[in-house]
């Protein structure tokens, strides 16, 4: 006999107590893809290795992400009734130090310190909500991310976890749970925007016993981390939302779809789902009720196009993510030829609290139509980078120059480029946009999966419009040939016009090659590939006149010899 | 250490998860084998009740599948957008340089690949590289240098 949730939840509390009241001190490293790169995992092996040396005990675990990408690797003590603190670029070399005064003499190492997290906060230590990054933050799908253990489904169960998937269960009915989806009027976070409510009826509505559910995660956007970021740090939000997800469309298998080599976002998914059916979340009759659901975890190889639905499905199954023809649409003919529903990691993530506080608390978030939060991954030429949850209706400007802290070094912004690859390119003054996806998308650019890449005055609109075409010719799937060729023709185009060897009818050219490509393909990464094209020529004419008239890069960055990796997948 | 053709046979037919597919039972080949050889096409086609044209299909289709036996290391140098913005393209060309190699592959003796890739993930710490599967985030030039360097290094090392 399965536990009663009442007595999961107390044995989760009960050990979260023991990390947070004992008297051992807890460490934790965050050790995302931005810690990693910036050597976590060597920081916390150093940790234990210099516990063991001074003869200290402490817990140290491993979690996810903080948002401040820019101060990795970042160690965050916390010895119980004293502030939490929070140390930013730790270096290999400090850790003796930082050991020995912290944990072996209670006296944090004030010039490391980034802030103290939580309600104390420590004499002459600043208060990290008070960063610029955070003041602002509303998280939600966010919430536990850098708090809690990953691999610990108790943490994420004492720090509420489950508890929407145990009343909808038992309180609520499939229709009421969707209601409250659709009532928080919540839009799909993987780039259409498109209301989850309303995706979620269209499969409620199938009476066929096999129903699908799957939830992306291959994120191939450069410049968008936020996916792979909640997986690494809070994959049971995630699962939860699943669940959540199958019992409000009578679904009963989903699957969760990541791109091979992402070991720590599939590692913790795994173990997500792995915990969830041991505990009885998941698998036959969940929590004692007559609701079941299994879950997987499936794996794609390199394609940037399995992220978009049907390719999923066609990559799930085992084949080429060459995209489907459409109608029929997913929820009538899905994956291995059953009715499916398809949502973003991000979608999912907030759908249990969703359910846990109500769609209208949800939908009083936010601007307008876009609901809720936007969770923006901060890149390029910015102070700080790194992943920030906002309340929707954020002015972008000031995004960048406040919560990102502006360009170093006294530069000026020049450009950001938004949305992905299929995204568009804004001028910093057309920046003066709030964070909304109709705003965003009236002005050319796509808020999209909330990619957001900052170029300075020393960059090129120009070259980069290139690696963006570069990139869609390098992940075209090859299956029709406007979007085929027309990658490869503008990229040669784009090309020749860095060298400064455009001719004056390239502009007429490529715009003919972008409207064919519009007019032509069959998927998403054809329609919207000149996207980036466009909106560039639409904020920066000059810049593109300057290298094909006037000979001549204004930034000089252009004249950098430069490649273009070319792959062809017929 | 169990013959090739064991190694191939144990990943394919021993997959964790439930749903078993050409492409997973690839993915599990390469991640025994670091290469997808003739040998494992045929034993992938077999399990999955597929022609040996479905599997090179896919094969063909991924660019992470290999078909000859890997490098002793391997590198990845990232030139996506944000890692561009910030200097990605001389890492790139310093990365090469120290691998002596013209554009992405192996180096002759076997030791090196290199590989271009299109983000790596940890774009708020671009630019960005991987040796061996290990991320390097706001990597230069130089550090790029010494760090495909070093992995040549090591292995002769272990061979001398
Ligand atoms: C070329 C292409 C690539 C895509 N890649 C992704 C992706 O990596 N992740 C994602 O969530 N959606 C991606 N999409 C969008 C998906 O097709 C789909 O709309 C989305 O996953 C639905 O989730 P949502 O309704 O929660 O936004 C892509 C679309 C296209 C055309
Ligand atoms: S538009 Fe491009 S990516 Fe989409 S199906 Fe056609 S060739 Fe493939
Ligand atoms: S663009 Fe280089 S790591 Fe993402």
């Amino acid at each position: 006999m399965a536990a009663s949730f009442a007595e999961i939840r107390d044995q989760a509390v009960e050990r979260w107590r023991s990390l947070t009241d004992s008297q051992t001190p807890w460490i934790r490293v965050g050790t995302a893809l931005c810690g990693q790169a910036a050597g976590a995992e060597m920081v916390a092996d150093a940790i234990l290795e210099q516990l063991e040396k001074q003869g200290l005990s402490a817990r140290v675990s491993r979690v996810g992400c903080l948002g401040l990408c820019f101060a990795e690797p970042l160690v965050d003590v916390l010895i119980p009734g004293q502030p939490r603190v929070v140390y930013g670029n730790v270096g290999l070399d400090q850790v003796p130090e930082l050991v020995a005064s912290h944990i072996g003499g209670g006296q944090p190492l004030a010039d490391l310190v980034l802030g103290c997290l939580g309600d104390e906060v420590g004499d002459d230590l600043p208060d990290l909500q008070q960063h610029p990054m955070k003041v602002r933050e509303q998280r939600i799908a966010l919430r536990n991310a850098g708090h809690i253990d990953p691999l610990d489904i108790y943490q994420y169960i004492a720090s509420g976890g489950y508890e929407a998937l145990n009343r909808a269960l038992t309180e609520l009915t499939p229709a009421e749970v969707l209601e409250e989806v659709n009532a928080s009027g919540l839009r799909g976070r993987g780039g259409a925007a498109f209301p989850a409510g309303t995706k979620w009826r269209f499969l409620a509505g199938s009476n066929a016993p096999d129903k699908y559910i799957l939830c992306n995660c291959e994120e191939g956007d450069p410049g968008a981390f936020n996916d792979k970021g909640i997986l690494e740090s809070d994959p049971g939000t995630v699962v939860e939302g699943i669940i959540l997800a199958g019992y409000a469309t009578g679904a009963n298998h989903g699957y969760i779809f990541i791109r091979h080599g992402h070991d720590g976002p599939i590692d913790r998914a795994r173990a997500a789902v792995d915990q969830a059916y041991d505990l009885g979340l998941l698998g036959e009759d969940i929590l004692g009720t007559d609701f079941s659901f299994d879950l997987e975890v499936a794996l794609t190889g390199d394609s940037y196009v399995s992220g978009e639905e049907t390719a999923l499905m066609e990559a799930i199954e085992g084949s080429r993510a060459m995209p489907r023809y459409r109608p029929p649409f997913p929820a009538q003919v899905g994956v291995f030829g059953k009715p499916t529903n398809i949502n973003n990691v991000k979608t999912m993530a907030y759908v249990p609290e969703i359910i846990a506080r109500g769609g209208e608390w949800y939908a009083g978030i936010g601007h307008e139509k876009s609901t809720g939060t936007a969770i923006l991954c901060l890149s390029g030429t910015l102070n700080y980078t790194g992943m920030v949850e906002l309340p929707m209706g954020i002015n972008l400007t000031e995004v960048l120059q406040e919560i990102a802290g502006g360009v170093p070094g006294g530069r000026k912004l020049s450009f950001i480029q938004t949305g992905g690859p299929l995204g568009g390119v804004l001028s910093a003054e057309a920046a003066d946009l709030l964070l909304d996806f109709d705003i965003f998308r009236a002005a050319g650019a796509i808020l999209g999966s909330g990619g957001i890449i900052a170029a300075d005055e020393d960059t090129c609109v120009v070259d980069l419009t290139r690696v963006l075409i570069a990139f869609c010719q390098y992940e075209s799937c090859g299956k029709c040939f406007p979007c085929r060729m027309g990658m490869s023709h503008m990229l040669e185009v784009l090309e020749r016009i860095c060298r400064l060897e455009g001719t004056s009818d390239d502009l007429a050219l490529m715009r003919n090659i972008g409207e064919n490509m519009q007019a032509g393909s069959l998927c998403g990464h054809g329609q919207l590939g000149f996207n980036p094209v466009a909106s560039a020529l639409r904020y920066f004419p000059d810049q593109f006149e300057a290298h094909i008239i006037e000979k001549r890069c204004p930034t000089g960055r252009c004249q950098v010899p430069h490649f273009s990796p070319r792959l062809s997948r017929r | 250490m169990d013959g090739l053709k064991q190694r191939i046979e144990k990943a394919v037919h021993c997959q964790p998860q439930a749903t078993v597919t050409i492409l997973s039972s690839l993915l599990a080949v390469e991640d025994e084998l670091g290469y997808i050889s003739r040998e494992a096409v045929e034993e992938v086609a077999s399990f999955n009740r597929a022609t040996i044209n479905d599997v090179w299909a896919v094969v063909s289709f991924y660019p992470n599948f290999r078909t000859v036996p890997p490098c002793e290391h391997k590198v990845e140098v990232c030139w996506g957008p944000s890692c561009h913005l910030v200097g990605a393209m001389p890492v790139v060309a310093s990365v090469l340089e120290a691998a002596g190699l013209e554009d992405e592959g192996d180096t002759p003796d076997g030791r090196l690949t290199v590989r271009y890739n299109t983000c790596l993930g940890a774009c708020a710490l671009a630019p960005v590289m991987s040796v061996d599967h290990h991320l390097v985030g706001r990597v230069t030039p130089e550090k790029g240098n010494a760090l495909v360097s070093r992995v040549l290094n090591s292995q002769e090392e272990r061979a001398g």
